[in-house]
């Protein structure tokens, strides 16, 4: 905060969207050297955190090989942290957009060893630039190549097995303690399930007028579009002999025949650029950062930065955080936070020093977002309702509760810091104080007064025992935290 | 709802009331008026499978030729043919073999199958087509409400636990007004204040009741309702039965837990959840692999759901329900993709079951829609409109799915 007092809101965004202010900390940066697997490379993911089956026989020959699991929650912790600790809060805030945008699950095989350099070098490096690059980064990472099984597409009518990719696929199935794999065996065929996302999700969005017949000519521009050694060495290869080479109709537009790996490039090149798409992207962002329902003239407003500026993103961001609807007063408080927002948020504004363990990433699950591994293509929800039911919430009040009563290992919270104002002396006092640095503004009379309630019933249980006690901060802070005003964004 | 700020109430919440349950008077009279003259009513549960299950292995036709035609690696044998065969439900369908456990029940004839059943028009989105069927308005994205919760509206109460889903976020089917409660496991909701509890539980409780979004407001009212009817002396008592031994996995969790809730008496009229991993694109698997895997797991859940409830199944309906079938012939990576037609399971009470309803014809191309899909000839809306019949009787259908007309009952469920 005291970053955007100094800059003005303006100049905050501006040094935000310039990606001048996302060099992290040193701490930050030892803390996240402290999680080996982000820098991994894919094939050394797959090596050193291999299925059960070989870590049991490395054990035999006396090696130690770590759980997959791990990998997952290594990025689930660099997340938080960065979330909490990094200066560039944008550009965070953008890596999670779009990584649920191409959402991707670990829990589908072998993706768990491709999320970390899918978020790492597909995602975060064009979050600042051209949608079209981005959308070409991830359609050929091998995390969505395999996530929507398109690395396995080929042209209808392929003969079974061909010399050279026979070879490949033993020479992928015999890596020690592999299990017989039916994946490996390439029984050729199209399979639209990429193409259908690529339309729906990643850029015309489900009302952007294509038709099933699109969906599979995209199939076909697509076929051959797949991954080398898939659970060795993932990495994006066209194989020529699996492309269907005859021509393609796509939104109308003639792909002409013997395009090879140019005919996918030339649908991200059309879908990109579609009207279409720039509407879909323009909703997405707007409900992410304005309102669940989106005023129809800022989608349009977006929309249009989007088609005038062929797709660059600053442009389209720009657009959207100088609206005057992004500033209005309704747009405060529109949202309520995803589970993720609320921890980080909390964790910031109780300023924990946070180290993160398995229980923090756990607390998230609990509350319907579990990292890296949403299900569904679509992602986690981008509005409110699923988020807001009473399991959840119950979730949000224990993780509350526990944060500031020091129960949440790896979070140390300095409460007296935050609420030790000279004249924060009295209840009244401490509940000001509190509302201020947690709410970032006095708690509204209702709440005041309600948490006021809490607290004389607390003084009445102790002085019954004869001890007057101090005022309960931690359950000041517990209340602030889990109260509704805490939820909204 | 000032009655929520008690002390007693507050106390239940915490589980530290000493006489153990206090029933909450609403449900107090509601209990009251089922014994005198309301017709009796049957708690329905649904188990969404989301990805969309190809109706084909989980029920296949196996005396269809043009069924082994289509899936060279994927049909199942016909019964008999040995141990990975189809298990034989009538001379013309045969039950997947994970799904042997169902079998006793489909014996019994507590246990029916719906085939060829869908949304009206193709729907090859997930994300669509499951909200199509969760709203129960298919072709409108507006509707804000689902189905599920429009069917508890037939009764002006505000008692918690009424609707209940075990997973964790709320489903579609059960956004609306009456309020529901998402929970991923029972043992989680609860509030863990330590010693701080009670003044936490009294403070949270009172913010919520004051707070301007309506959302929060009523999520928050309704948590803590819930929260004192299910203090912890009362879920210890609801052990499952100890011969029952549900499978490993989040859906025996799931059905165990609302087994729980059923048996308690609490209060609950619908109750869902759901299970994934039916996206069967590839390497799909015929008696085994990945789709015998689900089976595996669904079948043992319900059939452990079954057991665990023992007499009072025939006071509860269960529907196994999905988005959409698949494609008829298999793809290249001996999966199937999105199609049109699937099949239904509906179990419990009042079930005329050992029986495969619907019209189901040859999957001989000629007969497929679009060439490719087995088509929907029973709207999914019918099913669930007879289900609710049954299990509410006087339910407004009307307001439940609105602008459908139910066709002539399916006789899934006795008169």
């Amino acid at each position: 905060m005291s970053e955007v007092r100094r800059l003005g809101v303006e100049g905050w965004v501006e040094a935000q969207l310039a990606r001048s202010g996302s060099k992290p900390s040193p701490e930050l940066e030892a803390k996240l050297q402290a999680l080996p697997t982000l820098t991994m490379s894919m094939a050394d993911l797959a090596r050193d955190f291999p299925p059960k089956k070989q870590r049991e026989q490395a054990l035999l020959d006396g090696r130690e090989l770590q759980r997959p699991a791990l990998i997952v929650y290594d990025l689930s912790a660099a997340k938080v942290l960065r979330a909490v600790e990094s200066p560039g809060q944008l550009e965070e805030v953008l890596v999670d957009f779009w990584f649920n945008h191409f959402n991707v699950s670990a829990e589908k095989g072998a993706a768990r060893w491709m999320v970390t350099s899918y978020e790492r070098d597909a995602i975060r490096p064009h979050v600042f630039g051209r949608f079209r690059d981005l959308l070409g980064a991830t359609a050929r990472h091998p995390a969505m190549l395999f996530y929507l099984d398109n690395w396995r597409s080929t042209r209808d009518g392929m003969p079974r097995l061909l010399r050279r990719d026979a070879q490949s696929a033993v020479a992928n199935a015999d890596m020690p303690g592999d299990e017989p794999d039916e994946e490996e065996d390439p029984r050729p065929g199209l399979n639209e399930n990429y193409a259908r996302e690529l339309l729906e999700l990643h850029t015309l969005g489900v009302d952007g007028g294509y038709t099933q017949q699109d969906v599979r000519e995209v199939a076909r521009c697509f076929t051959g579009w797949s991954i080398r050694r898939p659970r060795r060495e993932p990495e994006f290869i066209f194989r020529r002999r699996a492309h269907d080479p005859d021509e393609k109709r796509v939104l109308g537009q003639r792909i002409a025949s013997g395009g090879n790996l140019e005919d996918g490039e030339q649908v991200l090149d059309l879908l990109a650029r579609h009207p279409a798409t720039a509407r879909h992207l323009a909703t997405k962002l707007a409900r992410r950062f304005v309102s669940d329902t989106p005023p129809p003239a800022l989608v349009e407003r977006v929309a249009k930065a989007f088609l005038d500026s062929d797709g660059d993103l600053r442009t389209v961001y720009r657009a959207l955080f100088q609206s005057p609807e992004f500033w209005a007063h309704e747009a405060r408080g529109a949202k309520v936070k995803t589970p993720f927002e609320f921890v980080v948020s909390a964790l910031r504004a109780t300023g924990a020093e946070v180290t993160v363990r398995p229980r923090l990433v756990q607390s998230l699950a609990r509350m319907g977002e579990p990292l890296y591994r949403a299900p569904a293509p679509t992602g986690f929800p981008e509005v409110a309702a699923p988020w807001v039911n009473s399991g959840a919430l119950v979730a949000r009040l224990n993780f509350s509760l526990e944060l500031v009563s020091g129960r949440l290992p790896g979070t140390r919270v300095a409460l007296a810091q935050l609420a030790t104002t000279p004249a924060a002396r009295t209840a009244e006092d401490t509940v000001d104080a509190l509302g201020h640095s947690l709410l970032g503004a006095p708690p509204s009379a209702e709440t005041r007064a309600t948490i006021l309630a809490a607290l004389s019933k607390r003084a009445e249980a102790a002085s019954a025992e004869g001890e007057p006690g101090p005022v309960d901060v931690p359950l000041i802070a517990g209340l602030l935290l889990g109260s509704p005003e805490f939820q909204k964004q | 709802m000032s009655s929520l700020l008690s002390r007693r109430h507050l106390l239940r919440s915490l589980g530290v009331s000493g006489a153990g349950l206090v029933l909450a008077p609403g449900f107090l009279g509601r209990a009251l008026a089922a014994s005198a003259n309301v017709p009796a009513r049957r708690a329905l549960v649904t188990v969404f499978l989301r990805g969309g299950v190809d109706g084909l292995s989980l029920v296949p036709p196996v005396e269809d030729a043009a069924y082994h035609r289509a899936r060279p690696s994927l049909a199942l044998k016909s019964p008999g043919s040995g141990p990975d065969a189809a298990l034989k439900l009538d001379g013309r369908f045969g039950l997947h073999p994970k799904l042997e456990p169902l079998l006793p029940l489909w014996r019994e004839g507590r246990l029916a199958v719906l085939h060829g059943v869908g949304l009206p028009e193709p729907v090859r989105s997930h994300f669509d087509a499951q909200d199509f069927v969760e709203s129960g308005t298919p072709g409108r994205k507006s509707t804000p409400d689902g189905w599920l919760n429009r069917a508890l509206e037939d009764e002006e109460t505000s008692a918690a636990l009424r609707a209940v889903a075990l997973q964790p976020t709320l489903p579609r089917a059960l956004f609306g007004s009456s309020g529901a409660l998402a929970m991923g496991r029972l043992e989680e909701f609860r509030l863990r204040g330590g010693r701080r509890g009670e003044e936490a539980a009294s403070g949270f409780s009172a913010l919520y009741a004051g707070a301007v979004d309506e959302a929060l407001r009523t999520t928050g009212q309704g948590a803590f309702e819930a929260l004192s009817r299910l203090d912890e002396e009362r879920l210890s008592r609801l052990a499952p039965a100890s011969t029952v031994e549900y499978p490993k996995g989040p859906l025996g969790q799931r059905l165990r837990d609302i087994a729980r809730l059923l048996r308690g008496d609490v209060g609950v009229e619908v109750a869902a959840t759901e299970m994934g991993g039916w996206d069967t694109h590839a390497a799909q698997g015929a008696a085994a692999g990945v789709f015998a895997n689900r089976c595996q797991e669904l079948a043992g859940a319900l059939s452990a759901f079954a057991a665990d409830l023992g007499p009072k199944l025939e006071q509860v309906t269960v529907v196994v329900l999905t988005e959409f079938g698949r494609t008829v012939r298999e793809n290249g990576s001996r999966g199937t993709d999105h199609g049109v037609g699937s099949a239904m399971l509906v179990l419990g009470g009042g079930v005329r079951g050992g029986k495969v309803y619907g019209r189901f014809d040859s999957l001989a191309p000629e007969h497929l829609q679009d060439g490719r899909d087995v088509p929907s000839w029973t709207d999914v809306r019918a099913p669930l409109a007879e289900a609710l019949r049954a299990c509410r009787p006087g339910v407004d259908l009307a307001k439940v799915f609105p602008g459908f007309t139910p066709p002539p009952p399916l006789g899934l469920f006795a008169a």
